[in-house]
């Protein structure tokens, strides 16, 4: 089997998804728009920014969004932690009631 | 050369720089850079947002994690938290810039800030 060119996505997409069962889940991958940054000199990782966004009904037990992206660092700990691993995570996290709330307001909006 | 997996217990020096910290002011952001000139976007975002806020320049203190690796090791540790910037309000933990834009977005910001009473006076 070929070896994946985004292993930092695959881990996320698989832990997510194993731990969350998220009924929405999509990464962006935002690394080069940070390449030239002063911080990311010498990486050469093309995973290192992502934009997540999840739908969840894991999400239910807390409203607190501080403890909902929490759950998110601690699945991911060891590929934030490598050297070269994931440098940001911009992170949505919602319930499924939450998502479709936001829909309607967006549906509302744009009529 | 220490690696991260060496740096993951806290020293009780370190704990206790960083309690003193968080105490500095009613609202203390720790990032990347200064207020004047960040370094990495999301803390230039955060500045921005807390100045959009009116939040008063004599109750915040910044922190520039790039100055101290110790600090920028040690704040990941203490907050239980991997990314920078960081928001601390009243010496309680608040979140990051994705958490910080949404609660700009949905009010919640206001309310928490204007509650705390961080805020400019008004005239």
């Amino acid at each position: 089997m070929a070896q994946s060119r985004t292993p930092m996505e695959d881990a996320m997409r698989a832990k997510i998804t194993e731990s969350l069962k998220p009924t929405t889940l999509e990464i962006f991958n935002d690394s080069h728009l940070h390449s030239h940054h002063k911080a990311m000199q010498g990486v050469t990782s093309k995973e290192t920014h992502f934009r997540v966004i999840i739908t969840s009904d894991a999400f239910k037990s807390t409203r607190m969004q501080i403890a909902r992206h929490r759950m998110i660092y601690s699945l991911l700990k060891d590929e934030m932690a490598q050297e070269g691993g994931i440098h940001a995570l911009q992170l949505t996290t919602r319930t499924p009631e939450e998502e479709e709330r936001q829909r309607q307001k967006q549906a509302a909006e744009e009529s | 050369l220490l690696t991260s997996s060496q740096i993951r217990l806290l020293s009780t020096e370190t704990r206790q720089a960083i309690d003193k910290a968080v105490s500095t002011s009613p609202v203390v952001l720790f990032m990347k850079g200064t207020p004047e000139t960040p370094q990495c976007g999301f803390s230039r975002a955060s500045i921005q947002i807390l100045g959009m806020q009116g939040v008063d320049p004599e109750k915040f203190t910044a922190f520039n994690v790039l100055e101290d690796n110790e600090l920028r090791q040690g704040i990941k540790e203490y907050s239980e938290w991997p990314t920078i910037p960081q928001l601390y309000v009243h010496k309680e933990f608040v979140g990051g810039c994705d958490i910080l834009m949404s609660m700009h977005q949905d009010g919640s910001l206001a309310q928490m800030l204007e509650e705390k009473g961080v805020l400019v006076a008004a005239e």
